[in-house]
């Protein structure tokens, strides 16, 4: 098992009311991210409790991609992870900003 | 087209399976979230203990395994055609749906506060998708059962009524068959299994010829959901989604259950005559045929219409024993 | 001098055989007695096995056959498919072999070739081997898999009718011997595969041969990401380039496309554009397509283990017999594959930044099968056709444009990473190195990358025929390749420059949303739906019901 943390400042905030939200669930292949709007401004951090070790490079380009392209500002993005591929954690970057993005709370 | 015309009496299948629609989509498949959204009322499920509050299991980290946000084990209240119900769902997906610590504390708490409900309106739901006990936890996750039960019991001594509700791809097995033997009443659909002992665990004991568990139409016929249901060991059958689910829990829900000494022992007294009717059977095929099953074998392919006209001409009488 | 040295020699091992059998028929428990007679060492034999069925009474036969007496036979057939097939090698009963496909063998095969206890003619496409049993490797000997034979050697084969053809065709027109197992010895075949003079010995089987279900794809194992990748496959290729005539591989990225012509292909007005007319084994995944109408014609390679009843019930769209089950012949379908298929798509284990691809690794030989065939441009096809000529254009580099050829398109879908997080694409393929270990000649390649015309993963679709040079077609290969380590160490600069000439297309280039690619698009989202589909005709096996 392997922890990793990534620390990154978005363009702008992410819209949206949501104060949490949850997606996916730990399985083997798959993993949840709870998605909470708690950091100021346009920081943004993603932790990550992986089962398989060293894959922290790729991880890590995953989520610079991802916050490139969602400027998730104001989120703190914490995973699970049951050994995930890189396309299964970018979909699941997706569906939690995409829910967080809702304006209902 | 006249070969064309369906020989196995099964209807037209739908242009499309399932829409994003929660109610509609396969209860098989769903997460233990997506149940309870196409379960209760829109909108009116409220977690507690939510995954924000990280309520995480202390022991998975030992064995390199992540945790989840709400150890696989989501209970909260929503309400049911209006009523208020308590509802518990586990999630199959996560580590086999099994029972740890935290997984079965937040289950037996949830059993306690049925009893702070109105007396005439106790009711709880326990969304089953669970292989038995965590082996990795597997002290607590045992003593978690017992609690559990213990729970269940004081609280339909009070009065409550405890749906338990199966159809989730763990089945419920080992500490969840216990679990589910519990419950004031079971709704089951078809992809659903029931057992204390799974299917693998009887061939690795028993040998592959007294039970091959690769065989996966004769695993359902032995523990699937329509066995159950013929057997009388589930009291609803529902269709693969949500909207059937919850039309059979409402009406399960409107049905009066007791739980005395009387009940028990009629209980026990069903459960000595259908042993004495059926434990010499020895394939779930020679059963249905002793309830009155004119071509067993085809009861597997059965759509569920047609199932359910064959129950209710079969059961013309309440039986309560699993 | 004697012209019929040959047919001499046949009728004296017909004569030895005879020995054991009733007129055509072999006497119970006589079939290894009779193989001894018949067979000499360093025959060329053909035991029936592909990847679905199985001469298997047969195989167990030979293998029971004294290694003093029978010995150093050279294997020429379609598939090592059953355990006893490399235990013939093992027992030292054979020695050569030349094959298409070994997939459940694949570890014990790499294992065996490694160690030298096999001597490896070549791994074949399966068109390739039925065209050398008529060259150079003509069987001496056929051993093959009939379900009923009558008393004169009539045979039928049933919907598996496969190879039957194609070996019989081969070994009894060149003085061979045809030995067939049959499940039932009848008074009257149901209809005729194979005549009865080209058959010499019946051997009674005890069960039916074996059938493997291998097209048989559980919808419910089905990801997002695969019904993104099909998504990206119908809305980025087949309906610009309109295809109607294709091949599908057997993966589980194939049948989410089968899975969603009914939906997403209907929600784009594509029906009666695409997907019509087919070269493919009878996919109970293609079931709630050719329900909605979508297709016209299925010829097929061999049938499906549950779909017979299918099949007998859709003449309109199946080839069938005058019993009224399916006709399958795989030479025949191959043959319509490679020429008469506008598309291929298929998936593979690795490709490389050339776009070679190979489902060998160092410590699996799983064969080719047919994909190599099919997974390649025919340059004999003279015929046109509206995709054919558009993918023609898009690869045209200048020249007479009157004299422009035609294109096939190949199609690899893969996802960036497999099982295991093990990546799909690589900098070399594990084939080049096994090939070198193994003194090949040839390095073990599946498809072939300038065979290939487009690579579809979920990163996007990287459209080779549009590159200009090997660098851009390395850099639209690293582009689609994710976070493998091939795909980031792409030039960041020249990928972009490639995606906006089209090079490479994204799913949003393609007004395509990946949250969108939800399971809900699965016209059938488990084998219980694909049965209903069916209005009951389809019988699945037992391990794949959970009802």
């Amino acid at each position: 098992m392997e922890t990793l943390s990534f620390r990154h400042t978005a363009a702008h905030a992410l819209a949206g009311a949501r104060a949490h939200a949850l997606v996916g669930v730990v399985g083997s292949g798959n993993l949840e991210a709870l998605f909470e709007r708690v950091l100021d401004g346009n920081a943004c951090v993603v932790e990550v409790v992986t089962a398989v070790a060293g894959y922290g490079a790729v991880w890590s380009e995953v989520i610079a991609d991802f916050v490139q392209r969602y400027s998730p500002g104001g989120l703190r993005i914490c995973i699970h992870d049951g050994g995930a591929r890189p396309d299964t954690v970018a979909l699941r970057l997706a569906q939690g900003v995409s829910l967080m993005a809702d304006d209902h709370e | 087209m006249n070969e064309a015309a369906p020989q196995g009496g099964e209807p037209a299948a739908p242009r499309r399976t399932g829409a994003r629609d929660p109610q509609l989509s396969s209860w098989f498949e769903s997460t233990a979230r997506q149940r309870l959204a196409g379960l209760l009322d829109g909108g009116s499920f409220s977690e507690i203990l939510g995954p924000e509050q990280r309520e995480l299991s202390p022991h998975l980290r030992q064995f390199g395994l992540p945790p989840a946000f709400d150890d696989g084990m989501i209970v909260g209240r929503g309400r049911l055609a209006g009523r208020t119900v308590l509802v518990a769902a586990q999630e199959g997906r996560f580590l086999g749906g099994a029972v740890g610590e935290v997984h079965g504390a937040k289950l037996v708490g949830l059993l306690r506060a049925v009893r702070s409900m109105a007396a005439d309106a106790r009711a709880l739901l326990i969304l089953f998708d669970t292989g038995g006990v965590r082996l990795q936890e597997a002290n607590a996750g045992e003593v978690a059962i017992a609690e559990i039960m213990h729970a269940m019991l004081q609280a339909r001594a009070a009065g409550a009524t405890i749906l338990g509700l199966i159809g989730g791809r763990a089945g419920c097995f080992g500490g969840g068959g216990l679990i589910a033997a519990c419950c004031s009443g079971l709704i089951v659909s078809e992809q659903g299994r029931i057992g204390v002992t799974g299917p693998e665990v009887i061939e690795s004991n028993q040998g592959v010829e007294e039970f091959d568990a690769a065989d996966r139409a004769l695993v359902w016929r032995t523990v699937g959901g329509k066995h159950r249901r013929l057997i009388g060991g589930a009291d609803a059958f529902a269709e693969d989604h949500a909207e059937s689910f919850r039309s059979a829990a409402i009406a399960l829900l409107e049905r009066p259950c007791r739980f005395d000494l009387e009940v028990t022992v009629a209980e026990h007294a069903r459960l000595r005559e259908r042993l004495a009717r059926l434990g010499d059977a020895d394939d779930a095929w020679a059963i249905w045929a002793r309830l009155g099953v004119a071509d067993p074998t085809r009861v597997p392919d059965m759509p569920a219409p047609e199932f359910l006209e064959l129950v209710a001409r079969l059961q013309d009488e309440r039986r309560d024993a699993r | 001098m004697s012209w019929q040295q040959r047919r001499g020699e046949r009728n004296e091992r017909l004569g030895a055989g005879s020995r054991f059998t009733n007129g055509k028929i072999i006497r119970a428990g006589e079939a290894t007695a009779l193989l001894e007679a018949v067979l000499r060492p360093g025959d060329r034999v053909c035991l029936e096995g592909d990847n679905q069925k199985q001469a298997d009474h047969l195989a167990k036969a030979l293998l029971a056959c004294d290694p003093a007496r029978v010995h150093d036979l050279h294997l020429v057939q379609s598939g090592i498919v059953l355990p006893a097939h490399l235990d013939l090698f093992e027992r030292r009963i054979a020695r050569r072999l030349d094959f298409s496909y070994s997939g459940p063998q694949s570890t014990r095969m790499a294992r065996m070739l490694q160690a030298g206890q096999i001597e490896l003619g070549a791994v074949h496409t399966y068109l390739e081997l039925f065209a050398r049993y008529f060259v150079d490797l003509t069987p001496a000997v056929a051993l093959i898999a009939a379900v009923s034979a009558d008393r004169d050697g009539n045979l039928y084969t049933g919907p598996n009718t496969e190879d039957t053809p194609t070996i019989v065709e081969a070994t009894a027109f060149r003085d061979g011997i045809v030995i067939a197992q049959a499940n039932e010895i009848v008074e009257r075949v149901p209809r005729v595969d194979i005549p009865g003079d080209q058959v010499h010995f019946i051997a009674p089987a005890p069960a039916p041969f074996f059938v493997e279900p291998l097209f048989t794809r559980d919808p419910a194992a089905i990801t997002e990401t695969q019904i993104l990748m099909a998504m990206l496959v119908i809305k980025g290729i087949y309906a610009p380039y309109g295809i109607e005539r294709l091949n599908h591989g057997i993966g589980f990225g194939t049948a989410a496309i089968e899975l969603i012509l009914p939906t997403y292909g209907e929600s784009l007005g594509l029906k009666g554009r695409i997907a019509r007319r087919w070269a493919l084994n009878p996919h109970p995944t293609l079931i709630p397509a050719i329900e909605s109408g979508w297709v016209e014609q299925v010829h097929c390679f061999g049938s499906e283990v549950g779909m017979e009843a299918y099949l007998a019930a859709r003449p309109d769209v199946f080839f069938t017999g005058s019993d009224g089950s399916l006709r399958s012949n795989r030479a025949y379908c191959q043959t319509a594959g490679l020429y008469a298929c506008d598309l291929f798509i298929g998936s593979t284990l690795q490709i490389d930044p050339a776009g070679h691809s190979s489902t060998v690794t160092l410590s699996r030989v799983a064969g080719f099968g047919g994909a190599p065939n099919m997974g390649s441009d025919p340059r004999g096809r003279r015929h046109p056709s509206a995709s054919w000529l558009k993918a023609g254009r898009e690869a045209h580099r200048g020249g007479d444009a009157a004299l422009m050829r035609g294109r096939k398109l190949v199609v690899q879908l893969v996802e960036t990473f497999g099982e295991k997080l093990i990546p799909t694409f690589v900098e070399q393929l594990d084939a080049v190195q096994f090939g070198a270990r193994l003194g090949l000649g040839l390095a073990p390649v599946m498809v072939y990358g300038d065979d290939v015309s487009h690579i579809v993963t979920e990163e996007g679709i990287a459209n080779l025929l549009l590159c200009r040079d090997a660098d851009e077609r390395e850099q639209a290969i690293r582009g689609v390749a994710g976070y493998t380590e091939v795909g980031r160490r792409r030039d960041r600069a020249a990928v972009a420059r490639l995606r906006q000439r089209g090079v490479i297309q994204r799913p949003e280039d393609l007004g395509i949303d990946p949250l969108d690619a939800d399971r809900s698009l699965l016209a059938a989202r488990s084998i219980r739906d694909l049965v209903r589909w069916s209005g009951g005709l389809y019988r699945p096996p037992a391990r794949y019901r959970n009802w």
